[in-house]
């Protein structure tokens, strides 16, 4: 594809486009299942506690 | 009425016994400028050419130096609760402190520039014009400066944060500043425009910024 | 008869909606960047001024659209937590600042490399780039302020105030910017006008664009949902750990 005398110019900016834009949708689905990832292990050990809990009082009850 | 003036004359008095404040901002705005002849070279045409953005560039960051003081004395000893909960209404509190800013810091600052712009070769017939228009755009960078003052009370690196944040705020009032240094320097008309455009912007922030900073404090404070 | 926001004002429900939405979104995004991408590199012809650079436009202008866009939605965002108290308006402040912030980067690196050719210089300080590189300061005040601050709802609001302050002064900032660049630059000839052949490209690499920044917005609120969510939790279970260990210790 001829993209006449600038064409480093044109895939220069396609390139630095994709990057910026890559990085953007890369980091927000990484952050997301970071979070998913810290909530599934947030109710295994809230679940874990509570149960816990329970066991305490019904022992000292 | 007399809220206002008693809290403009208290600000003043202070920032008159602690004469450091000023000196520090005067020395400061005299070592930027001497600076920087020398990592531009001597040429006295070129400096005489850059001088008015030079003065001004210089004024905003010697004057961004003491903008955490506006707020911080009074932050840490707690007069500010006192001053939220008192009759006076908050924005015209910020409002005597930001004017006390002005009168105390911005008016030596622009009142040094001329004599700074010695260094850099400027005309002297630009001296009026220079003191002018400086006197009219830095109540502008005083009253916008205590918004920035406000939201960085309790930031971490507030003193950095406070530059990032004002200094596009003070991008208008830097424009029309130096416009209007140009059009002076070329005897023009244009100067009229732009002073009286640089003029405008300061009465709108003295006007509306104590309005931001005063909802700004108001949060941080419960 | 709830309004959108309204009935959006529950996280819960937000999600619900969000996560049926998101799919259609994101394929709607992709499949209008795809025809615009062919459309742009077969069909669409070069300019008679600028020859094939003009190919730089069709991500240059949705960039700096979706830079100006990003920073309504967070004025609009601070606006509705400042005044309406709108339990999601924090929230999509904070997911759109850095989308808008990458946005803004993206046209201005665009901007400078059309400069090139077309000006001879990498960078040129014409109105419209001067008033995107200063956006961009605008957005990164916004996101250090709320990073510098450890309370939580205290640097949302006090974002909100910078945000609605920043929409406040963006007028004047653009007016003068306009001013000083006619003072030093003669009209850089940036044409305004675009040929109908290569507006439908533009167009449809526009609303591909912009539906994508919708998808990462929604995307990025859920996240931010989950985490304060997350952190919610945490904290409650320090507080039974507290309570448990002052009740033992009896």
């Amino acid at each position: 594809m001829d993209l006449g005398p600038h064409a480093a110019f044109i895939w220069a900016s396609y390139a630095a486009f994709a990057v910026v834009i890559g990085l953007l949708i890369g980091w927000t689905l990484f952050d997301g299942r970071r979070q998913a990832n810290a909530l599934a292990d947030a109710e295994r050990r809230g679940l874990k506690r509570r149960s816990a809990e329970a066991a305490n009082d019904r022992r000292r009850a | 009425m007399s809220g206002f003036l008693s809290l403009l004359k208290r600000d003043l008095t202070l920032a008159v016994r602690e004469g450091a404040a000023l000196g520090t901002a005067l020395g400061f705005y005299l070592v930027v400028v001497a600076m920087l002849p020398l990592g531009l070279g001597p040429d006295l045409k070129l400096l005489s050419r850059i001088a008015p953005g030079i003065l001004w560039i210089a004024l905003l960051l010697a004057a961004l130096l003491s903008l955490p003081r506006l707020l911080e004395a009074d932050h840490e000893d707690g007069s500010l609760e006192v001053m939220a909960t008192a009759p006076l209404p908050l924005e015209l509190a910020v409002a005597a402190k930001a004017l006390a800013h002005w009168i105390s810091t911005g008016i030596p600052l622009a009142l040094a520039a001329p004599v700074l712009g010695l260094m850099l070769n400027l005309d002297i017939a630009l001296a009026p014009a220079l003191i002018a228009t400086m006197l009219a755009g830095t109540p502008a960078i005083s009253f916008l400066g205590s918004i920035g003052a406000a939201l960085t009370l309790k930031a971490r690196r507030g003193g950095l944060l406070i530059a990032l944040l004002v200094l596009p705020l003070y991008i208008p009032t830097l424009i029309f500043g130096i416009s209007a240094l140009g059009f002076a320097g070329l005897g023009q008309d244009g100067f009229a425009a732009s002073f009286l455009i640089l003029s405008a912007i300061s009465v709108a922030s003295v006007a509306a910024a104590p309005i931001a900073a005063a909802a700004a404090l108001r949060l941080q404070m419960s | 008869m709830q309004s959108l926001t309204q009935r959006l004002a529950n996280p819960t429900r937000f999600m619900e909606l969000s996560r049926t939405v998101l799919p259609w979104v994101a394929a709607g995004a992709a499949l209008f960047i795809a025809t615009a991408m062919y459309l742009v590199f077969f069909v669409a012809p070069p300019d008679y001024q600028q020859g094939e650079t003009v190919k730089i436009m069709y991500i240059h202008v949705p960039s700096a659209w979706l830079a100006m866009m990003g920073y309504s939605i967070v004025a609009i965002s601070s606006f509705g937590l400042l005044v309406f108290r709108h339990p999601l308006a924090d929230v999509s402040a904070k997911a759109a600042a850095p989308i808008g912030a990458a946005f803004t980067l993206a046209a201005l690196i665009t901007g400078s490399l059309w400069g090139k050719p077309m000006w001879g210089t990498y960078w040129v300080w014409d109105a419209r780039l001067t008033s995107m590189l200063i956006l961009f300061f605008l957005y990164l005040g916004l996101i250090a302020l709320r990073s510098s601050l450890e309370d939580e709802s205290l640097a949302g609001k006090l974002t909100a105030v910078l945000a609605l302050v920043g929409v406040a002064i963006l007028p004047v900032i653009k007016f003068s910017v306009d001013w000083w660049n006619t003072l030093h630059q003669p009209s850089t000839g940036f044409t305004s006008t675009v040929d109908p052949s290569m507006r439908t490209p533009l167009l449809i690499a526009a609303v591909g664009f912009t539906l994508l920044f919708v998808a990462l917005h929604l995307k990025a609120m859920q996240t931010e949902i989950v985490r304060r969510r997350v952190k919610t939790m945490r904290l409650a279970q320090v507080e039974r750990d507290e309570r448990l260990f002052s009740a033992g210790a009896e």
